[in-house]
């Protein structure tokens, strides 16, 4: 529970220093305060309220990678974990989940700068790069199975499989919003439209599920 | 100002409430009247906080209610009061905090001379397991379980050889000696709970905790499970008897060792059927029941429980209640077998056939159906009998008897004998069927069952 | 700066057209809330029953043929997980949050509206999932609210195989639900507020709602992991929860896994829960005392603040619901220091609720006797609270009708009368009828008086030592008999509290159709909700343009105003201002 208690402790930190920039302290009936808060524009954060539903998001996803890291720190001092031998594919498909992060990456300058063209090439790309993970991933997991380790054979595996899978249908979802996306491409005709933001959404979440993977595989790894 | 007016009335009826009542903590009988008087301490820290804010809270309304041209004071805040508050109320939580920390601490750490006794919770019986001459419990084993060692002691492990275990459901223990009591169990979460002691802890299955106290008072208290454990929680009591040191120590010379019940000699059948021709003249040759001499079925029915019953009738448990016209008539036949005859007999009963009672009894099986739901937590969904939860076969035992000693543990003709662990968990559980009608609906389901794959599968473990 | 404009943006996106768009498939804030609030109290009037039937038996055991043992447990374990889950929570986000949030921050919707609407479907259908579980095989799982593993997916347990496994699939897509209606309002009241409307401008019931919906965001997911774990360990036979077991005389495959990593993992969801429906329920009561009191909220920043520490305190006191479960012994220092803790922001909350009464001008209307009462149940049940957060003085009482009597005084009775209150209070302003004041009143009475005769006693049955969740007490040498007097009692009270809420449906419902017309801002409120300049508000909430917020929630009875209250809206009066129009403490 450390992990999480130390995840929550960590964001309740940032969103406390956050309040208190934001003057918490202020006395709102005074005639001072009532000056500067008439002036206040109503939002609370510089971005639209599509990002911050974005990140209001991921901070529930880290709460629940969280726990499951913690429930799986607490599961693995006990005494029938057999830890789990990692397939070496893991590191290819580590490699193609950083292209694709990559390629999204190049996608969102392609989409800053309005090129059409562009953006479309580095979606496929993305979305190429994507699949393939998640084709390494079923890989890995029947790599597994063929040679007797399955789901529940022991607590470790399971874990493994749970964790992966999870981590996977985060990415799944990450893919409906990608088509999303390219639908509103084609629909845009020439322009970028809406479909810019969607892009710029997308590739943050991409880079999260990369760097949640990476935490994932260097626990997986590491025990 | 009505509500004004309830809430001072509410305060002082509180009040009295808490005093005059006689609603309070059943006597103490361990070490632990330091916990009584934190509770003490928190009753009257938290006494004087509800009694001031709710009193000061009616003064208000009474003083500032609502009245023509009255106006409110435009107060956003004020400092000092504010920090004031806070300041006592901090105080306050370290006047309750701090006495319950020390307390905490000497809970924690038991104290070095304390004897170990084990105490295994099951759904839904107590057993308990003492370590003998070494001092040291022998290592044990959810995965070792049997009906031959239920403890699920290591046989390998030499500690446990001498380990006294106690199935009985009685717990004792010395007088004024320190007791850390090492909690197991081998299906779900349970809780030993002593009111008298105060102190409880769970039973978390895969793993041992602990409590210690040490008794200060002789005689025998309740054990209850107090944590839901499934349909029959409510009826998993014990009793823990507290003994002055001689008394305990001639008891617990008079236990069986581990080491004793498995050493036994192998129990020979034949001599079993020897015995049993007794017994065929009532019970028939097959072991196959009377109904016309009051006899119930033996075939089929599991070894322990016979070797229960058989026990019980000796040691008077059974068959000496008012209104038992037939079981006294068992009494005579149970003592002439001693331990050895009784194996024997027991092997014998195993190798005849299953018997197929004729039914006399009628009721609505389909509103049985729904009434033996409960029965089937310890008697098995086919009434194949549960050693774990000491429920014996109930399938092809004969309705007729089934009835009888359903209506005697209704009419407290059975189960109330203070020795009778399963009696009285069997009559606490009467309480489901209200009356004959539903006796008769859950004896005629009964009927319907001993062909399921349950039943087939206690067929085979029994062989 | 485009995203200023956004609350404006998109009124012509969902204007609605049929009455299908209009009242189901609306994306409309004010209906998604109703929607919620009508769903979670029908689930609700279920546990209602359910608890009933609960009464009967341990009122008068041996009586009712139709409850068995499995029965009782069926019954704790729904009604405990529907008023929890599916009607407080639901009606305290869902359901007042979805209402509050845009017209107190003057807003035009949430900014979401089409998961917004979502949110309430999904709702529904976890609804309907745990209330299908009434119809398979076994029953509803009868492991109690907690669910605890391995005792709720063994056989001994009512629903070991379909309830548990429906209950579970039920409370997943409750928190698909609860995480898209969150989603929405932590983003509204962040990102959609009206010009002038800083965070410390906000009503309390924003904060707590804010707060508590952060607080679900945060924990809702240990639930949904502990699910997921428990459902594995059900269906493919993992080992997360489950040791070595001999269930009902047989070896199970199961080896090596920690029943208490669930217990873990439930309450450090089940902690902040609490916090989740105690939060809005405090905000709530603290603009309704403002408001019936004439006078500004006493030490509204204390209260803000309280409202953060007592939400970041939630999620380090977790263990104190495990002080007896065998966990470490040493968390208990820990865990009892922490909780002691969290009493003293609570305690500020208290004293300045009170506090705003005094030099106040007070209206006992029916919304303020709900929020007095709330005071005394609430006062109670935390200082009851104060016993079992202790870890000494916990271990006698843990596992009794103590603790029964403390969580349904603390997060029970005292929400539910916030919600009463609520209700009547923001009834003229969703119908634009008024209720009638009589049956609120005897509403109250009834209700208030009866819930504590029902849980007082219930603390000492607690003392005495009798345990919870006993379908039956049968005979004990240590509980006297006036101690089935009492539960006895305990059940008459509880019977006509039930009955009674019958007197609020027909209120509502006679008032929603035939109530006297509502004047728009009865109760001379300062919040911007009152200010629509229609009522019931309309799609949009605001006409043609949005307010502009010049004042903090709370300038009731300001020296020289020539009324009792100044709206939000209303900017700084020349008249009375700079010298006076600013309060009394420079």
């Amino acid at each position: 529970m450390s992990t999480t208690v130390l995840f929550v402790l960590v964001l309740a930190g940032v969103v406390g220093w956050w309040l208190f920039a934001r003057q918490l302290t202020g006395r709102p009936w005074e005639l001072a305060q009532r000056k500067l808060d008439d002036s206040h524009e109503g939002a609370t954060l510089a971005v639209s309220p599509a990002r911050t539903g974005l990140w209001v998001l991921l901070a529930v996803i880290s709460s629940f990678f969280a726990l499951f890291m913690s429930a799986y720190g607490m599961r693995m001092m006990l005494d029938d974990w057999r830890p789990l031998a990692e397939p070496s594919l893991l590191w290819g498909n580590t490699l193609i989940l950083v292209l694709s992060s990559i390629a999204f990456q190049w996608t969102r300058v392609a989409a800053r700068r309005g090129d059409r063209p562009a953006v479309q090439t580095g979606l496929i790309v993305t979305g190429f790069f994507t699949f393939a993970f998640l084709a390494g991933q079923v890989l890995a997991w029947r790599q597994l199975s063929a040679s007797g380790q399955y789901l529940h054979s022991n607590v470790a595996n399971a874990f493994f499989f749970l964790l992966t899978g999870l981590h996977g249908l985060h990415l799944l979802g990450g893919l409906a919003a990608w088509a999303r996306t390219m639908l509103r491409l084609m629909q845009a005709g020439t322009a970028l439209g809406q479909a810019r933001q969607s892009v710029e959404l997308c590739a943050t979440y991409w880079h999260y599920l990369l760097l949640v993977w990476l935490v994932l595989f260097g626990m997986l790894l590491a025990t | 100002m009505s509500l004004a007016v309830v809430l001072i009335l509410l305060v002082v009826g509180s009040v009295i409430f808490h005093f005059l009542s006689p609603w309070w903590f059943t006597p103490i009988a361990s070490n632990w009247g330091m916990m009584d008087t934190t509770v003490d301490i928190t009753f009257w820290v938290t006494g004087i906080v509800f009694v001031a804010v709710n009193l000061f809270m009616a003064y208000a309304i009474i003083r500032f209610r609502h009245r023509q041209g009255q106006r409110a004071k435009y107060e956003p805040e004020n400092k000092k009061l504010e920090w004031w508050l806070t300041v006592i109320t901090t105080i306050g939580v370290v006047a309750m905090l701090t006495p319950g920390l020390f307390v905490w601490a000497d809970f924690v750490a038991v104290p070095k001379d304390a004897a170990i006794v084990e105490v295994v919770g099951r759904q839904w019986n107590w057993s308990f397991r003492y370590p003998g001459d070494d001092g040291v419990l022998g290592a044990s084993s959810a995965k070792l379980t049997t009906p031959d060692n239920p403890f699920g002691i290591d046989p390998q492990d030499a500690a446990g050889q001498d380990d006294v275990v106690v199935s009985d459901q009685e717990l004792r223990l010395p007088l004024d000696r320190p007791v850390k009591l090492l909690l197991r169990s081998t299906d779900v979460l349970h809780n030993f709970t002593v009111p008298q002691f105060r102190v409880k802890m769970d039973l978390v299955p895969g793993m041992v905790t602990y409590v210690w106290l040490t008794p200060t008072k002789t005689g025998t208290f309740e054990i209850l499970c107090e944590e839901l454990c499934g349909l029959a929680h409510f009826a998993m009591r014990g009793k823990v008897i507290v003994d002055e040191p001689d008394a305990y120590a001639t008891w617990l010379a008079q236990q069986r060792s581990f080491a004793g019940t498995q050493s036994l000699a192998a129990a020979d059948p034949v001599a079993g059927q020897v015995s049993y021709a007794t017994c065929a003249a009532c019970h028939g040759a097959q072991g196959e029941g009377n109904v016309l001499l009051n006899a119930p079925a033996l075939a089929g029915q599991p070894g322990w429980y016979i070797d229960r019953q058989l026990a019980n009738f000796r040691k008077g448990l059974r068959g000496a209640a008012p209104g038992d016209t037939f079981g006294p008539q068992m009494v005579g036949f149970a003592s002439i077998l001693d331990a050895a005859a009784t194996r024997n007999l027991i092997a014998y009963l195993q190798t005849l056939p299953d018997p197929r009672p004729e039914q006399s009894v009628s009721g609505d099986a389909s509103a049985g159906a729904r009434l033996y739901d409960t029965c089937a937590g310890c008697h098995g969904v086919d009434g194949q009998g549960i050693w774990t939860s000491n429920g014996p076969r109930l399938a092809n035992l004969g309705d007729w008897y089934l009835e009888r000693q359903l209506k005697y543990f209704k009419q407290g003709v059975r189960g109330k004998h203070p020795q009778d662990f399963h009696g009285a968990q069997m009559a606490l559980l009467m309480g489901t069927l209200r009356d004959d009608r539903a006796i008769a609906d859950v004896v005629a389901y009964i009927n319907t069952l001993g062909s399921g794959p349950a039943m087939a599968a206690a067929g085979t473990a029994a062989r | 700066m485009a995203y200023v404009a956004i609350a404006d943006r998109d009124t012509h996106l969902h204007d609605p057209q049929t009455f299908v768009t209009k009242y189901i498939w609306s994306q409309d804030h004010k209906v998604i809330a109703i929607q919620y609030s009508l769903i979670a109290i029908g689930v609700g009037l279920v546990a209602l029953v359910l608890s009933g039937m609960m009464r009967l038996q341990l009122g008068f055991p041996d009586t009712f043929s139709f409850i068995t043992p499995n029965n009782y447990l069926q019954f704790i374990t729904m009604h405990g997980m529907i008023m929890v889950i599916y009607l407080l929570t639901a009606l305290f986000l869902g359901g007042f949050g979805n209402y509050l949030i845009p017209l107190m921050v003057g807003a035009r919707d949430m900014v979401f509206p089409y998961m917004n609407m979502l949110s309430v479907w999904v709702y529904l259908l976890a609804v309907l999932v745990l209330l299908a579980s009434y119809f398979v095989p076994g029953g509803p799982t009868g492991a109690g609210w907690t669910l605890y593993p391995p005792q709720a997916i063994l056989p001994g347990t009512a629903g070991a195989s379909w309830g548990i496994i429906l209950m579970l699939v039920s409370l997943a897509i409750f928190i698909v639900a609860f995480t898209m209606g969150g989603l929405n309002y932590v983003c509204t009241v962040l990102q959609a507020r009206c010009r002038g409307m800083t965070l410390m401008r906000m009503p309390l019931s924003i904060w707590g709602i804010f707060m508590a919906t952060i607080l679900g965001l945060l924990a809702f997911p240990a639930l949904l992991v502990s699910a997921i774990m428990m459902i594995l360990d059900s269906l493919i036979g993992t080992s997360f929860f489950m040791p070595a077991i001999v269930s009902m005389g047989e070896q199970l495959a199961y080896e090596g896994g920690s029943p208490i990593l669930f217990q873990h993992l439930f309450w450090f969801f089940g902690h902040p829960e609490v916090y989740i429906v105690a939060l809005p329920a405090f905000g709530i009561v603290s603009d309704l005392l403002s408001v019936h009191a004439r006078k500004n909220i006493f030490g509204y920043r204390m209260m803000v603040w309280a409202i953060l520490a007592i939400g970041g305190l939630s999620f380090v006191v977790w263990a104190h619901h495990m002080y007896v479960s065998g966990m470490n012994p040493y968390f208990g220092f820990f865990f009892a220091t922490t909780t002691l803790i969290i009493a003293v922001p609570t305690a500020i909350k208290v004293y300045n609720w009170v506090l705003t009464l005094w030099h106040g001008d007070i209206h006992l209307r029916v919304p303020m006797l709900f929020a007095i009462g709330f005071i005394f149940t609430f006062i109670h049940g935390g200082l009851t609270g104060l016993f079992l957060g202790n870890v000494t003085v916990d271990l006698p009482l843990s596992d009794t009708y103590f603790v029964v009597g403390h969580f349904h005084m603390v997060m029970g009775v005292s929400p539910i009368l916030v919600v009463f209150g609520a209700i009547y209070h923001w009834f003229p302003k969703i119908t634009g009828k008024m209720y009638n004041e009589t049956l609120g009143k005897w509403h109250f009475w009834l209700t208030f008086l009866g819930t504590y005769s029902i849980y007082l006693p219930m603390h000492y049955l607690g003392i005495l030592g009798v345990p919870r969740r006993y379908f039956a007490l049968g005979e004990t040498e240590f509980i006297p008999d006036s101690a089935h007097i009492a539960n006895e009692s305990i059940t008459i009270s509880a019977l006509i509290v039930a009955v009674v809420q019958i007197l609020f449906i027909i209120n509502m419902v006679w008032s929603t159709w035939r109530g006297q017309k509502a004047d728009p801002n009865p109760w001379g409120a300062t919040t911007l909700e009152w200010q629509t300049p229609d009522t019931p508000p309309k799609h949009g909430n605001w006409g043609p343009k949005l307010p502009e917020v010049y004042r903090w929630a709370y300038d009731f009875s300001v020296p020289g105003a020539a009324r009792d209250f100044i709206p939000q809206n209303e900017p700084l009066d020349p008249k009375i201002a700079p010298g006076r129009d600013h309060g009394v403490h420079a």
